[in-house]
């Protein structure tokens, strides 16, 4: 007997096909909210998303010590009930840096994320809409990037910029990062541009930037969104690693890889100091990735209706 | 397209991307602030015109860009990476010294993931949905979510400072000389050599950082196993397998294992390549004497020249990972070579 095929399924079953026709209709957007509402781990991610956030924003705002404040009396303290994550080599309350922290590496994340993500995604679809000698320039160059291991080449570029500094290690992440964005969205407009409204489009006389920002770039979207997502984890690692080595975050920031560095260097009897730092990042990228792969089953149609 | 064909064509790709880093690598190097000829034969000479142009002349900055690429390009190839600025030593040498030490991490590191990664996606696939596979997805993730750096001064915490059942950072222990160089790989060398006592030293000092390093690729190992077992156990030829009446084992085994092996090769290559990457990391939290640790100290002190050469060597290291990955997945689905 034949393999019953999904369109054989389909046609058998006009139910099935008119349940599409219905869902076709409804908003991606609200699509996608419905989906990820049955998605329990997915939503506790994002729930985990949304506390570090508040509880960066309110940090000022909240009982706890300022994070820059010193008392050398109370040095390297093990966590008690005054300083729950204990206290660090200068006396600072470990668990208000940590919060403070959240100020720093979150945005840090999310910003390089949308700078790479914005230039990659517009140099991929330059490249792929007009093609040619653009394409080849653009495509080469991201080649070449994605050649080199990412930290390698982010700290090559921290350095040549001048050295440990954030801004620098954000700008080296940045760079690090575009070019498989570029690659993703130049797929995505490649295919894209085959599409009868496209040719309609041009038919009409619409100019090519006009045809690739109204036409194209709206139709593109979920995969650069689930990689975004998935790569603010990967980011706020990056640049802890950076901050770790000593060429991101400079003291007295309190960021979470520098802490962590920090914790290190005074040695292992003083565990807290790092402990801290650490199961902060750990939250915040598995939380990440909890929401990134369920925000990629719900955008995609095939695996939601597993 | 023919097996050669496309093997001829990965390899000119992979030519060409070589030359482009070498073009991102040389660039990197004008990029460097500050005058860097003030840097390596100080503030005074460099101001001094006449021994400025001496100097210029003798290493060629004198002449235009292109012309400075192909100098550049051509000391590369006879192995010259110039001289470190901090250590004022050729870079070669330093590389060729810290080279095996990375690759011994990554092999174990690899087997590590390996061992453990595999029966992880098995036990995932085979349960499907069900609580193993819950855990294994679970520890799997985790994997995926640690920073190395943290990981490792955990195990560091766990197994040398508190349990005391492994040592510490380093290659070898403390008044314990390597073996004669064979490889510069100590277990191996101590192996082939007879020294069980340094083998054995060796071998404990590999465990902790080889578990930090391994967790990069452990995670990424077992998803894909994962993933790639579940669409072949739904195909066509397993169910048939199934209706000869064959034993689930070998169902499993002899059909489905051995086609989802092909992408989780694939992937295992990729993650070789990642993991040299993570070793910048793990490197220096356990005091390896490899690459990561020779890069970090290099971007630390600002010395630029021998940065940019590890980078160069790292990532020809990283493109020719990848090209045999390629050709190996091109050997294993012919379908690859016409796409």
């Amino acid at each position: 007997m034949a393999s019953v095929t999904s369109s054989d399924a389909a046609g058998a079953m006009p139910a099935l096909a008119l349940d599409d026709g219905v869902r076709a209709s409804r908003s991606p957007l609200s699509e996608t909210a419905r989906a990820l509402r049955g998605n329990p781990v997915a939503l506790a991610g994002l729930m985990v998303i949304l506390a570090w956030l508040v509880l960066g924003l309110a940090a000022p705002l909240l009982p706890i010590e300022n994070p820059n404040f010193q008392n050398l009396s109370i040095k390297l303290q093990p966590p008690s009930l005054q300083h729950l994550f204990g206290t660090d080599d200068l006396g600072r309350d470990l668990g208000s840096r940590v919060i403070y922290g959240a100020r720093v590496s979150i945005p840090a994340g999310f910003l390089v994320v949308l700078a790479s993500g914005v230039v990659g995604s517009l140099l991929g679809a330059v490249a792929g809409y007009f093609g040619g000698i653009i394409d080849n320039l653009i495509m080469r160059a991201a080649d070449a990037i994605l050649a080199f291991p990412s930290i390698i080449l982010a700290m090559a570029i921290t350095a040549v910029r001048g050295g440990p500094g954030l801004s620098n290690a954000l700008v080296a992440v940045a760079i690090v990062l575009w070019p498989e964005y570029a690659r993703l969205m130049r797929g995505q407009v490649l295919s894209l541009r085959e599409n009868d409204y496209v040719t309609a489009a041009e038919s009409i006389g619409a100019g090519r930037q006009r045809i690739l920002f109204r036409h194209i770039l709206p139709s593109t979207d979920a995969p650069i969104i689930v990689k975004a997502t998935l790569d603010v984890g990967a980011a706020i690692v990056l640049t802890a690693g950076l901050s770790f080595i000593g060429l991101g975050a400079v003291p007295p920031t309190a960021e979470w890889g520098a802490m962590i560095k920090q914790g290190a260097d005074k040695g292992l009897q003083y565990w807290w100091y790092a402990a801290a730092p650490g199961l902060a990042i750990m939250s915040v990228v598995m939380a990440l990735n909890f929401f990134g792969d369920g925000l990629r089953d719900a955008l995609d149609p095939r695996r939601r209706e597993r | 397209m023919g097996l050669w064909q496309f093997i001829a064509r990965r390899l000119a790709l992979a030519v060409l991307v070589v030359a482009l880093v070498s073009v991102a690598t040389f660039t990197l190097t004008h990029a460097v602030p500050g005058d860097p000829l003030a840097v390596v034969i100080g503030e005074r000479q460099a101001n001094n015109p006449e021994v400025r142009a001496a100097f210029e002349k003798r290493w060629g900055l004198d002449q235009p860009l292109p012309m400075q690429y192909v100098t550049y390009l051509r000391n590369l190839l006879h192995g010259d990476f110039g001289e470190s600025i901090s250590k004022r030593r050729p870079i070669s040498g330093e590389l060729a010294q810290r080279i095996p030490a990375t690759a011994e991490l990554t092999l174990y590191a690899m087997s590590f993931a390996i061992i453990v990664g595999v029966p992880l996606g098995l036990i995932s696939a085979l349960n499907h949905d069900r609580w193993p596979d819950h855990i294994a997805r679970f520890i799997a993730l985790v994997g995926a979510s640690v920073p190395v750096f943290w990981l490792g001064l955990l195990l560091l915490y766990v197994f040398f400072y508190q349990l005391k059942w492994l040592p510490g950072p380093g290659r070898l222990d403390v008044g314990m000389k390597a073996p004669p160089t064979i490889t510069g790989m100590i277990t191996f060398d101590a192996l082939v050599q007879g020294q069980w006592d340094v083998f054995w030293a060796a071998l404990r000092r590999l465990v902790l950082p080889s578990i930090a390093l391994g967790s990069i690729a452990l995670g990424i190992i077992a998803r894909m196993l994962r993933s790639s077992l579940l669409a072949a156990l739904g195909e066509d030829y397993v169910r048939t397998a199934r209706a000869k009446g064959l034993a689930e084992r070998r169902v499993v085994v002899g059909h489905a294992l051995r086609n989802a092996m092909i992408p989780t090769i694939t992937v295992v290559g990729l993650a070789t390549a990642s993991l040299l990457a993570g070793a910048v990391l793990t490197e220096t939290i356990f005091s390896w004497p490899g690459l990561g640790s020779f890069a970090v100290s290099a971007a630390l002190k600002l010395d630029y020249p021998a940065l940019l050469g590890v980078t160069l060597v790292v990532a020809v290291v990283y493109v020719t990972i990848n090209l045999l990955v390629d050709i190996v997945y091109g050997i294993l689905d012919p379908r690859i070579r016409t796409s």
